[in-house]
C-alpha cells in the first residue's frame, strides 16, 4: 500500500494559484523529496497533506485514508517536524515530549521518550526549557518529537536547518536508520540538496505549483547532464517556462 | 470521532506546567480579583458606614456582585489566553498535525480555565471574609447555580474570541482583554436592568448575567430565589453557547481553507 497518494491536487487562494494539479504517490519504505524555490507549493502541499488546509480541488489519501473525510485516523500515525514551528518555550523538553506522547497516545511513554533521549544525545537537556535551547538542540528535540509515536510517515521540513555538519550527518543518519528499522515512508522538503541525494529514493521538482521534473536523484542528474542535485535545481528554477 | 481523555489530559498537563515553573502566572490568575474586591469592598464598607443598615445590605450586594462577575472574567480569560499561549509559542501548527480533536482542545481548555477561576476566585472569597465580614457561601446552594451559569458565559463568550481569532489572526488579540469587560455595563452586576435606559434593556436581558444577578439581588434581599430569571439564565446560555459552537465549528473550517491555522501568528 502507498504511504501518500495525492490525486489532481489543486489549491488556489483568491490571488495565488498556490499548487496547480499535481499528483503523485509515495509507496511504504520509500523517501520522496520535494525540492522547489520559495512560493513553489512545498509548504502548501505538506498543509494539505497534514490536513492543516483543505484542497481547493483533488484527492489525497495517506495511509489508506481520506483526508478529507477522515484525516485524524491518519494522523495518529504520521507526524511531522518542522524548524518553522516551535514546541512550547516555557516547557522543558521532557515536559514536552511528554504532551506530545500523551496527545499521540504512546504506549509505555517513559520509556519511548528514554529511547528518543538516547538517539539524539537529549540527557542533559531533558530539564532545560525548550525556548532556552540553541537553534540545532531546538532541531533535535523537534526531531525527537516527530519520532514519539513511530510514525508510519514522517513528514520533515528543513530537518537539518541551523544544524551544523556534524550533527546534520547525525541526524540524516537516524533517519536511514528509523527507515530501515520500521519500513516508514518519509516525505522531505529541503533545500540541502546533498541531503537530497543522499536520503531520497525519488524527488518532485515543484516551481510555481507545479511537478516539472522527477525522478530518482542519479536520473535527474543524469539527465539534465550535471554534476549534483543542485545545479539540476539551478537550472529548473532559472528556466523560463511556457 | 472518539474522544480521549489522554489528549485533554495532554492539553490540561501542557498548560499546568506553565504556571508550574512561572509564579508571576499563578501571582496573575489571583490579582484582578483581589484588587476588584479591595477596592468595591472598600466602597462596600463606606456606603455601610455612611447609610447604616440599608447600606450594609448594599454594600453586600456590591461585593457578592464583584466576586460573582469575576467568574465570567476569569472563565472567558482562562479559555482564551490558553489558547493565545499557543499562538504566542507558535505551537498551533504542531497542535493541528497531532490527532487532537478541535473538541478536545476545547474540553481542555475549559478545565483549565475552570481551575483558573477557582484558583483565582479563592483567595478573593477569604479576603471578602476576612475583611469585610462578607461570606458569599452563604447564598446557599442557589450559588451553584449562579457559577455555573456565569461560568458558561465566560466560555461562550471565549469561543467567539476564539472564532474571532481564527478569523483575523493574532491581530484580534485584544479583544480577550477587552470584550467581557465591555460587557461588564449591560450585565447588570450592580443595578437591575430597569436602572438602563429603555432602549438598552433587551440587550441586557439577552445576556444570562443580567438575569443571575437579579437573582442574586433576590436571594439577597428577600432571601428568596428568583427561579423564573435563573430558568432564563439557563436558557439563554444554552442558545448562546449553541450559537458560539456553530460559529467556532464554521470558523475553524474556514480558517483551515484559508491557511490561516499555519499563520495565525505572523
Amino acid at each position: 500500500m502507498d504511504a501518500i497518494t495525492v490525486t489532481n491536487l489543486v489549491k488556489r487562494y483568491p490571488h495565488t494559484l498556490a499548487v496547480d494539479d499535481i499528483s503523485f504517490t509515495l509507496p511504504q519504505g520509500g523517501v520522496l523529496g520535494l525540492l522547489g524555490g520559495n512560493g513553489a507549493g512545498k509548504t502548501t502541499t505538506i498543509s494539505m497533506l497534514l490536513g492543516l488546509l483543505v484542497p481547493t480541488s483533488g484527492q489525497i489519501t495517506v495511509l489508506g485514508h481520506d483526508i478529507a473525510r477522515d484525516r485524524f485516523k491518519a494522523l495518529e500515525r504520521m507526524n511531522f517536524s518542522s524548524p518553522y514551528i516551535a514546541l512550547p518555550a516555557r516547557l522543558s523538553v521532557e515536559e514536552n515530549l511528554r504532551v506530545y506522547g500523551h496527545l499521540y497516545n504512546v504506549p509505555n511513554l517513559r520509556r519511548r521518550i528514554a529511547e528518543l533521549t538516547g538517539q539524539f544525545h537529549l540527557g542533559a537537556l531533558l530539564a532545560r526549557p525548550a525556548g532556552e535551547l540553541s537553534a540545532g538542540q531546538k532541531t533535535r528535540v523537534a526531531l525527537a518529537k516527530s519520532l514519539i509515536n513511530k510514525p508510519d510517515l514522517l513528514l520533515l521540513d528543513e530537518p537539518t536547518a541551523s544544524l551544523d555538519p556534524d550533527t546534520g550527518d547525525y541526524v540524516r543518519t537516524m533517519l536511514e536508520a528509523y527507515r530501515a528499522e520500521t519500513n516508514a515512508a518519509i516525505l522531505l522538503a529541503s533545500h540541502n540538496m546533498a541531503e537530497v541525494e543522499r536520503l531520497c529514493d525519488t524527488v518532485l521538482m515543484l516551481k510555481a505549483g507545479k511537478i516539472v521534473d522527477q525522478g530518482t536523484p542519479d536520473a535527474l542528474i543524469a539527465r539534465y547532464g550535471r554534476e549534483d542535485l543542485e545545479q539540476v535545481f539551478l537550472d529548473i528554477a532559472r528556466r523560463e517556462e511556457p | 470521532m472518539k474522544t480521549s481523555l489522554r489528549r485533554i489530559w495532554a492539553m490540561i498537563y501542557r498548560h499546568l506546567a506553565v504556571y508550574r515553573r512561572s509564579w508571576p502566572r499563578v501571582a496573575e490568575i489571583a490579582y484582578w480579583p483581589t484588587l476588584n474586591l479591595l477596592i468595591w469592598g472598600f466602597t462596600a464598607s463606606y456606603i455601610a458606614h455612611l447609610r447604616g443598615a440599608p447600606g450594609v445590605q448594599t454594600g453586600g450586594a456590591l461585593i457578592a456582585g464583584v466576586l460573582l462577575w469575576e467568574i465570567t472574567l476569569r472563565g472567558q480569560l482562562g479559555v482564551t489566553l490558553g489558547f493565545l499561549e499557543e499562538i504566542w509559542s507558535r505551537n498551533l501548527g504542531h497542535i493541528f498535525v497531532s490527532p487532537l480533536r478541535p473538541a478536545e482542545l476545547l474540553a481542555a481548555l475549559l478545565s483549565v480555565s475552570l481551575l483558573r477561576t477557582l484558583a483565582g476566585l479563592f483567595p478573593a472569597t477569604i479576603i471578602a471574609y476576612l475583611l469585610y465580614h462578607y461570606n458569599i457561601l452563604l447564598l446557599g446552594p442557589v450559588l451553584l447555580l449562579f457559577f455555573v451559569n456565569l461560568l458558561f458565559m465566560g466560555w461562550w463568550i471565549a469561543l467567539g474570541i476564539v472564532s474571532l481569532l481564527f478569523r483575523y489572526g493574532a491581530g484580534a488579540e485584544a479583544l480577550a482583554w477587552t470584550i467581557a469587560f465591555g460587557i461588564t455595563p449591560v450585565a447588570c452586576v450592580y443595578y437591575p436592568a430597569s436602572a438602563l435606559p429603555v432602549w438598552l434593556q433587551p440587550v441586557a436581558m439577552a445576556l444570562p448575567a443580567a438575569h443571575v444577578f437579579a437573582g442574586m439581588r433576590a436571594g439577597l434581599f428577600q432571601h428568596a430565589a428568583d427561579w423564573p430569571d435563573l430558568a432564563s439564565a439557563c436558557a439563554l446560555n444554552l442558545a448562546w453557547m449553541l450559537l458560539a459552537i456553530v460559529v467556532f465549528s464554521a470558523e475553524f473550517r474556514r480558517a483551515r481553507i484559508r491557511g490561516a491555522l499555519i499563520s495565525i501568528g505572523e
